[in-house]
Formats: C-alpha cells, structure tokens, sequence
C-alpha cells in the first residue's frame, strides 16, 4: 500500500484527502470501530459483522463480541511500547513543532463537509513527486518523554501492577487504572464521546490539551512457552492519544506541581474515541467527584455499547405477568384510597 | 454446529461458570461476581441464564425453556434453538419431564423435585438497587447486613400508598442472612421457593451475578406483622382454557372482545385439559 508522509499546510491538505481517497475501502473505519467495541482485533471478521449488521455498528460489535465468546483465552502479550510504533499519522497541539515534525496522514479534519455527489476521482498519479517513508526515522520521539525531560509531567499516581481484566473478573469499585483504561478501550464510542463531551462542555472541569496522538501499527509480542524469548505474532493499527489534563484558561495541576496525563489506546483508527478515552481516563481519576462523567460507577456502567444495546431493546420483549403485579398494586391502593385510610 | 464448541462457551468458561454457582450455592442468596460472557443473544435478553444452562448441560439432560410462563414465546424458542444447536439435548413443554428449566419472570405451577434445576434470568440481580444506586454501598449493606433502608422503604410505601407497593421482584430474606432478588416473578411465585425441593440459579448476564438458593432453604418475604406479603388476587376469575382457580392467571381477550383470563403456564394450562382430574 502505498504510503505517503506529508510536511506542512496546503499540501499536508491536499495530500490528505487523497490519502482518504486511497483508504477509502469499505467500511474501514466502521472496520476500526467494530474492532474496538467488540474487543477482537480482527479485520475480516469485523468487515463480516459490519455487512451481516447493514451497516448497524453496535449491532457488529455484538456479533463480533458474541464470538469472541468462544474463543479460549491461551495467553498474554507483552506490553507494547507505541514509541517503536511504524506511525501513520501524529499530531500534536500543545506544541507547534514537535521533534520529528507533526505528520498529518489521512484525515477529514480539514476539509469541507460537502456530500459529493459526483463519485470521487480516481486517485490518478499527476507524476508529482511523492515523498517516500524512507527518508523519515522509523521512530518517533515522543512528545511526552521532551515533557517528562523537562520535569514537567506527573508520575503515574498508581503502581505497576499486574492488570486487572475486566473480561475475566467483573468490576470491583473502585477501579484500579489498568481495569479502567480497559473499559474505556472496548466502550462504546458514542457514549464515550457524549460523556467526555460533558466534561469538557462545564459538568466537570477536565479539558485536555493533546501532546500527542498517533495512528501507527505495533507489533504484537508473546514469551515463547519454550524459549522465553520474545516473538513478533503480528502488527496491529491502534490510534493512542495522550492529553495534558492543563485546563483550559485555569491551569490544573497535579500537587507537586505538575501535569497528568491522561491516556487512551483504541484499535484502528479511531481518534474520536482514543481522546474521548483519555478525557475519561483524567475524569474518573478524580480523587473527589463531583461531575456524571467523574463517578466512576456512572460511567463505566453506562459505557459498554453491547450492554446498554440489549438492555434497552429488551423492553419489546413480553412483559405481561409482571404488568399484571403491577396492575393489582395499582387496583389495591386506589381501593385503599377510595376507602379513606 | 459446526465451528462451534459443544454448548457453545469453551470449556474454561464453562468450568469458571461451575465454580461460581458451586460458591452461590454454598452461600445461598449472596450475588457472587462472575466474568459474564457475551452471548450471541441480546443482554437482557437471557444472557445470564443462557450461560448457567450452558455450562451445566449434558447429553442426558432435557430442557424447558419459558417466557412469562409460555414455552412458546419467541424469546424461550430462540434461546431453545440455541442451546438444542449446540448440544443436540432433548427438549420439553412438561415441567415433570425436563431436568433444567430455564425461566423468565415465573415458576412452573407443577410441582417440582430434588432432580430439578430451575434457572432465573435477572435483569437487577441487587434487590438494594431501588434504595441505593451505589453498587459499593449496597455490597457493604449486605456484608453488614444493613437491610434498614428497604425497611424504611417499605413502611414509606405504607404511609404513601396505605400498603406494600412491590409487584413482581418482591425482595426476600434467604436463610435469615442475604436478602435477595428473586428476579421478576410475581409475588404469586415466591411462597413456592421457600423450603422448595429444588434448586434455583439466578444469573443476570449484564450484571455479571450469579446467585442461588439451595434446596430446602428458609426464603421469607419482607413484611410487617400488621402489613403482610401478599400473593397476587384475581377475583375468584378461573382459567377460561382450563377453568382452574388456583393457577396465576393474565387477562385477556376472546375472539368477540369479552375479557377473559388465562393460566400464564401454558404447558400446565394444557395438561390440565387433557388429563382430567389433574
């Protein structure tokens, strides 16, 4: 696939909408977000549940997490450092210029919102000179690691520690951060967003500044049950966002003077909900809530898509026999009331 | 089915499943946390009992499945033709014959034995829930066996409404210590779990609890000693199918448009018409 890195303003512009045009294959975000919100990082498969579910996302992820379902669970990756990620995109806006330059890749960010009713051009080849990825480093510094340089990020407020999987223990309150950072990365994306949106909008006070968010593709590491040495069992694409929880007009620091981060990791690309995540990330993090979107229970019982979907469509089901309870409480009580109490 | 594992969850799921009911049992009304799985039916629509029928089921077994007491309600047959596809396990309407039945919202009227399993999907495993949105206070509530909220619900509801406003999902005492859901059965049902024969799971799948109350254990109703339970009144109507009065019936209409009422337990309702004298 042909990959084209990109430097500055109206070519960045140009040459991202036409690296939309390239990735414009069916459904590959919906792919992406399927992926994410049924926890099962599997292309074809999410291609599949997006066709069998018309185009109904949740009801994709539902498929895709209902198969998951039969799938044993053999064993664990290693931790995954996305500073070796193979980036194909990354922004950052707490800074203009950032070490490695900022990188637009694909995005709809900047253009116009019109409904094409032309079919798209082909992408044809004008013979201008394409940059090649080759002349960029394969790594990327991070833009947190220049902050952290400088002193200015908080350490991590919690310990390493072995991480809590919600798909094998279900949610003990309060929740340790690796229990939270997985809800958040399978939650549904929309509920994310409005509860995210709320934080930012004025019930609760966390408004990230981005440092970094980066599109790329990792690879996948296991122990080898025999050697113990660790092997490469594929790459997959994940969007991760980190946000500077600085505020916005008031600064917001941490107590030794310095800022969190908040942070969130999704499958494909999804970057929407990558920082939904990392506002989330900060709010439930919050010692004292005070907003919906800081209490942790409200949240990440309100956040599974597959969850919510089925409890709320589970009302066309028959009700009768508990209607009629309900029916002979409300006779028996206006008889009490008739009969003057 | 093809592709798919015998009753479809793998075996590690499976097994944790066991456990978990095994440590319900052993603690009878407690709501013992479980990794729910997805299933590839809707949550609330059953997922929680679908999971408890799956993992104890095997070839000698032979399944009822019921919704508001029918066997065939669209739900009960889906859920049905699931487990049926990926076991091959007998199916049943007769309550006497089936070894697992798995219920929404009633009990069969039949009386069953000491080889029965009756599985309850939950949709609200927490019968604190309607005093206490916290999930943390409520699991402190029953560690300390602090029940004074509900209590103090109960006698509001008595000064509010001049009696006791549960309908169905009337919260019940389990041997003298957890007070427990027992799912959305009408208050007809729940005299039949006390000091029952049987065995009742009760699994709520979005939820993640699974709960049990063993055979022959004390199950109380919360009630005062001026204000008691009381089990649903119909008026001295009868069954129009089967002309029983002593079965839960639901209102309905006849072809001309006339109210009528019937026995929610359709099988039964049947079985009484074809065999006199039942």
């Amino acid at each position: 696939m042909g990959y084209v890195a990109v430097k500055g303003g109206e070519d960045s512009i140009k040459n991202a909408k036409k690296l939309i045009e390239i990735f414009r294959r069916e459904n590959r975000l919906a792919v992406d977000q399927v992926m994410g919100e049924g926890s099962l990082y599997a292309p074809k498969l999410a291609e599949l549940a997006v066709k069998q579910a018309e185009g109904d996302l949740m009801e994709a992820s539902f498929l895709i997490r209902a198969y998951r379902s039969t799938l044993p669970r053999i064993g664990y990756s290693e931790p995954i450092d996305t500073r070796d990620m193979f980036v194909i995109r990354r922004i950052s806006s707490t800074f203009k210029d950032i070490p490695g330059g900022q990188i637009l890749g694909a995005t709809r960010d900047y253009t116009q919102r019109l409904l094409e009713f032309e079919p798209s051009e082909e992408v044809e080849d004008e013979g201008e000179e394409s940059s090649d990825a080759s002349e960029y480093p394969p790594k990327f510094e991070k833009v947190v690691d220049v902050m952290r340089k400088d002193g200015l990020i908080a350490d991590p407020s919690e310990k390493p520690e072995e991480p809590f999987d919600i798909t094998r223990d279900s949610l003990q309150f309060p929740l340790p951060r690796s229990a939270r950072l997985q809800a958040l990365a399978r939650g549904e994306s929309g509920a994310m967003l409005a509860l995210a949106y709320s934080s930012l909008r004025g019930y609760g006070s966390v408004h990230p500044t981005i440092a970094e968010l980066r599109v790329g593709y990792v690879k996948v590491k296991i122990k080898h049950p025999y050697t113990k040495k660790e092997v490469s069992i594929g790459e997959i694409l994940v969007t991760e966002c980190e946000g500077i929880l600085s505020g916005v007009g008031v600064t917001t620091l941490s107590e030794d003077v310095k800022f969190s981060i908040g942070y969130g990791l999704v499958f494909g690309q999804n970057e929407r909900k990558a920082i939904s995540m990392a506002i989330l990330d900060g709010t439930t993090n919050i010692k004292e809530p005070k907003a919906p979107s800081e209490d942790q229970e409200f949240v990440f019982y309100h956040i599974d898509g597959v969850d919510a979907m089925g409890f709320v469509e589970h009302l066309k089901l028959p009700h009768y026999v508990t209607f009629q309870s309900s029916l002979d409480r409300a006779k028996k009580a206006k008889e009490v009331k008739n009969e003057g109490l | 089915m093809k592709g798919y594992s015998y009753a479809f969850l793998d075996e590690y799921t499976k097994r944790e499943i066991r456990r978990k009911i095994l440590k319900a049992v052993a603690i009878p009304g407690y709501q013992v946390p479980f990794a729910s799985r997805e299933m590839p039916i809707a949550k609330g629509w059953g997922t929680g009992g679908l999971q408890v029928t799956l993992s104890l089921i095997g070839d000698s077994d032979v399944l009822k499945v019921i919704d508001q007491g029918s066997d065939d309600s669209v739900n009960a047959i889906n859920i049905k033709r699931l487990v049926q596809r990926t076991t091959d396990v007998k199916l049943t309407k007769d309550t006497k014959e089936a070894t697992i039945i798995q219920t929404r919202h009633r009990i069969p009227e039949e009386d069953l034995n000491e080889d029965q399993i009756i599985v309850f999907q939950v949709p609200f495993p927490e019968p604190l829930r309607t005093v206490e949105p916290s999930e943390q206070l409520t699991r402190r509530m029953h560690a300390e066996k602090d029940y004074s909220k509900i209590w103090l619900y109960l006698y509001e509801n008595i000064v509010q409404y001049g009696d006791i406003t549960f309908g169905a999902r009337y919260p019940v005492m389990v041997n003298d210590r957890y007070l427990m859901d027992p799912s959305p059965i009408p208050r007809w049902d729940i005299p039949r779990l006390h000091n029952a024969a049987f065995l009742s799971l009760f699994c709520a799948g979005r939820e993640k609890r699974v709960y049990a109350i063993p055979p022959y254990t004390k199950v109380e109703p919360l009630e005062f000693e001026d204000y008691k339970f009381e089990v649903e009144n119909f008026d001295g109507k009868v069954c129009a199918m089967c002309g029983s009065d002593d079965t839960f019936l639901t209102k309905s209409v006849d072809e001309r448009g006339n109210e009528i009422w019937l026995c929610s337990d359709t099988s039964f309702c049947e079985k009484r018409r074809r065999e006199d004298g039942l």
